[in-house]
């Protein structure tokens, strides 16, 4: 007996949605045992992840406020990964747009309009713009690997961060903690009544449904799927892979560093060491549990969102680690990547029988 | 019709198959295939793109498994569980489409697909020497990224040659190699089955079956219809044979006149940007309303790259190298040049000039975004993608092409090579473009699709269009061409009346008679 994968005639349509199901049903099977291991009753503890986030209305007001940067940054990496440009840097473009943004409540707190608060948001998406740039240039121009230098960037920006708000930008009257002044009035993001809920929430559908339009009914989205799909007929069609390159990173280094100054104007309120659980990074796999479809990466993002509140909540009423939530995430993208080999690839069970000899 | 039910006690049967059967889901690829391969014949399998030719001799080769039947080496039923079992039995195998990594060199490739004991050190000298042998030298240390479709091709036949096989299947190896070079492959084959090989031969061309191989299997719809002698028939009885009813020739409008020059090349130089790629050489010709000039020449030498030239993928910063309708459009980019009323058809269908996993329309929209020829446009910027105008375009060029697809709107990789062939050509035909430029217009396709395709060329150019053909298969040229050059190592010849033209001077000027002696001085750098 021998497993084999056998490639399909035609990719499955079926396997293309069913995939992200499917791996989310093992990632919660094998969630279950992990929790059994760390000798906690697995159904209970599922239920408290998965389930509790979702019965109560602060926790689900919690899971929007978290899913709202989540959607904005992975839209904008699902239209790069479609045309097979990898940024894995939006963490650090995050960061870069909430230092930029964060200008005009530091130095500018008096000028009190909303212009101030359209000031700070375009800021926040030129800084990260401006950081997507700098792989976007050396792979254009050196042909350096954009993998490398995005994600290198990352630390980069994080560390720039921790000097600003350790030094420089230090609130003078904060008990020396590392912090920035705190950001007021029209620096503030504008909330929905009396809970957490912020117009980021709703800028996020909003580009989602944009970008959905531009990827699938304008020539600019046909351009990306081209390129990403097949090079030689992008050139054939006279799409420019360079300013594809240019296009992608400035759009999801722009969307990732207007999620940064949405979290530091919105739930945070002021420049920290620390300002994203890896918003970035989780964004990717937001990105390909959406299938690189701006509409999935909405439910994908309300997905990963209830893994932070859970991995909260298991901390909370089991005292487990936290950092369950980055297991689970880790679990989730291993399951996707897996389970998308079945798109184009079938298995199949060989029965072993006497071969050449 | 199996008719091969005495040949089981004869020695030289070296492969017997038996009602062989490989279904996809409901569709039958091979229905109940009976074929018997002898020891030291060639023997012809003929049929139509989609007749089911590559599903069976996959399954020879253990790349498929069939769903029902036995395959029989030398008397014993056995099954193929994948192609390193069929290369131990001695089966090689030269596919149609090749399987080799871009990023590695010609010998790199070759080793990886050898059993363990033939990797030996001298390799890149085997492969020199034995490429040689047979006529199509290879450079062992080429990237196969910088490598020509004939050159590809060469490296798999070498690769089943170094293993020295019992049966070698052979799926439509000319189709990239001059005459001398098909005629050097001939006399290696017929090498090969003196020594006791058997050769199953995978061919379109029904002139090079007649003259080399013994039998002939000839499928249709996934079954045998007819086993027969070769020489026996004629090129034409066996093409009903394989299409099922008379084969349309293709008609001549003789007497025309050629008008205006409508695409004039002029000292086009153009140095590779891959360090193997073919640098394009002081080239100049003209094209005019109402004719058809044809470029032969063997694979690789520099029609790709002339190709992107002309078509604007690789622009020029002289202007006038290339002047469309009176207009230097050097530095114009492809779409530029399509708004002059022109059109392009690259060689390879699928990845360039159609991108499999996308709809037929949106391979439409893949080359006619930036032209609207005075209709409707296909899109309005932001405003969207015109779809209503694209399914017209589609169905029409459906309709006109004979474009046979599973749904009308079906993925273009889903389509047989034939009728993606046609799709690619009916869309640019579609706009009535007053200057096509097509490399390789039949490459891989069938009689039918190829005479439809070839027909469409003649009265387009009858129209008034200027047309220029990039071709290897010289039958195509002799039956398409009013004026022929010939391009070798970058250079191009002349061009000269097709009447005036025999196929050696054109097998002369391939290996390189007109070329200018600055080249050969600098042959070394190449």
């Amino acid at each position: 007996m021998q497993l084999i994968l056998e490639k399909r005639a035609q990719a499955s349509r079926l396997m293309h949605f069913a995939s992200p199901l499917l791996a989310i049903t093992l990632t919660v099977l094998l969630g279950g045992v992990v929790f059994a291991a760390m000798g906690q009753p697995p159904l209970t503890a599922l239920y408290i992840y998965f389930i509790d986030p979702l019965t109560n209305l602060w926790s689900i007001e919690e899971v929007l406020v978290k899913a709202a940067p989540l959607v904005l940054i992975g839209v904008g990496l699902s239209v790069t990964f479609r045309a097979n440009v990898w940024n894995i840097g939006a963490e650090g473009q995050l960061t870069a747009g909430a230092i930029l943004g964060a200008i005009i409540p530091i130095f500018f707190a008096e000028w009190q309009s909303p212009l101030a608060f359209v000031a700070m948001l375009a800021l926040g998406m030129l800084g990260g713009a401006l950081l997507a740039a700098i792989p976007a240039f050396l792979k254009i121009r050196f042909g350096v690997n954009e993998i490398l230098t995005s994600l290198m960037l990352v630390y980069i920006a994080q560390l720039l961060l921790d000097w600003l708000v350790r030094g420089p930008w230090k609130d003078p009257h904060g008990y020396n903690f590392p912090k920035s002044v705190a950001f007021d009035g029209w620096h503030l993001i504008p909330m929905f009544g009396d809970g957490r809920v912020h117009l980021g929430l709703i800028i996020a559908l909003v580009t989602a449904l944009i970008l959905y339009w531009v990827m699938h009914r304008t020539i600019k989205g046909f351009e990306v799927r081209v390129i990403g799909n097949a090079p030689r007929a992008g050139a054939f069609a006279g799409f420019s892979q360079t300013k594809m390159v240019w296009f992608c990173f400035l759009l999801s280094g722009g969307l990732a560093g207007l999620a940064g100054i949405i979290e530091v104007a919105g739930p945070i309120g002021q420049l920290q060491p620390n300002i994203s659980p890896n918003y970035g990074f989780t964004a990717i796999i937001v990105a390909f549990l959406g299938r690189l479809n701006p509409i999935g990466v909405i439910f994908a993002g309300l997905l990963l969102a209830i893994s932070y509140i859970g991995g909260e909540g298991v901390q909370i009423e089991l005292g487990i680690s936290d950092k369950t939530a980055q297991v689970f995430q880790g679990m989730l993208l291993f399951f996707i990547l897996m389970c998308d080999t079945l798109i184009h690839y079938r298995v199949r069970l060989l029965k072993a029988k006497g071969g050449a000899q | 019709m199996s008719s091969t039910s005495s040949v089981e006690n004869s020695p030289q049967v070296l492969l017997e198959v038996r009602a062989l059967t490989k279904k996809f889901g409901d569709f039958a690829a091979n229905q109940s295939i009976d074929l018997v391969l002898e020891a030291g014949k060639t023997h012809a399998l003929l049929g139509e793109n989609g007749a089911g030719k590559s599903t069976l001799v996959k399954m020879i080769y253990g790349a498929l498994q069939p769903t029902a039947g036995s395959i029989i080496w030398q008397g014993q039923e056995l099954k193929i569980d994948n192609p390193a079992t069929a290369r131990e039995l001695g089966i090689g195998m030269v596919f149609q489409h090749f399987s080799l990594f871009e990023a590695l060199t010609v010998a790199e490739n070759i080793s990886l697909a050898l059993p363990p004991q033939l990797r030996t050190h001298d390799l890149e000298e085997r492969i020199a020497t034995l490429s040689k042998d047979y006529g199509l030298p290879l450079n062992p240390h080429a990237l196969v990224a910088d490598l020509s479709v004939g050159e590809r091709q060469r490296i798999e036949i070498v690769r089943c040659l170094l293993q020295e096989p019992r049966l070698l299947i052979m799926d439509e190896p000319t189709a990239v190699l001059t005459p001398q070079e098909a005629d050097a492959l001939f006399a290696t084959l017929n090498r090969l089955t003196q020594e006791g090989c058997a050769v199953l031969y995978i061919s379109h061309r029904l002139e090079e079956v007649k003259q080399l191989c013994h039998d002939a299997t000839i499928l249709r719809h996934g079954e045998v219809v007819a086993q027969l002698d070769p020489q026996e028939e004629t090129a034409s009885t066996l093409a009903q044979h394989m299409v099922g009813s008379s084969v349309h020739e293709v008609r001549r409008h003789d007497s025309h006149e050629a008008g205006e020059v409508l695409l004039q090349l002029l000292n086009l130089k153009q140095a590779s940007d891959t360090p193997f790629g073919v640098d394009l050489i002081d080239i100049n010709l003209q094209v005019r309303s109402g004719e058809i000039v044809a470029i032969a020449g063997v694979a690789g030498n520099g029609q790709g790259e002339l190709f992107a030239a002309i078509s604007g993928e690789q622009t020029n910063k002289d202007f006038d190298a290339v002047i469309i309708q009176d207009v230097s459009c050097g530095q114009l980019g492809i779409n530029g040049r399509r708004q002059l009323d022109t059109a392009f058809v690259p060689e390879e269908r699928n990845g360039h000039g159609a991108v499999g996993d996308f709809s037929l329309t949106e391979n439409i929209l893949l080359s006619r975004h930036a032209v609207t020829d005075g209709d409707v446009p296909v899109h309005k910027g932001w405003a969207g993608i015109n779809q209503a105008e694209l399914s017209r375009i589609n169905s029409h060029v459906a309709q006109t092409y004979d474009v046979r697809s599973a749904s009308v709107d079906a993925e273009a990789g889903s389509l047989s090579g034939g009728n993606l062939q046609k799709f690619v050509v009916g869309r640019e035909l579609d706009r009535q473009p007053k200057v096509l430029v097509i490399n390789q217009p039949t490459w891989g396709v069938d009689a039918g699709a190829a005479a439809l395709i070839r027909q469409a060329l003649i009265d387009l150019s009858r129209q008034g269009s200027a047309i220029l053909v990039i071709s290897q298969d010289l039958d195509e040229i002799f039956e398409l061409a009013d004026r022929i050059a010939v391009i070798s190592r970058g250079q191009l010849s002349e061009a000269h009346a097709a009447s005036e033209m025999t196929r050696e001077e054109i097998g002369l000027l391939m290996s390189g008679a007109h070329e200018k002696p600055t080249n050969t001085a600098s042959e070394g750098g190449h």
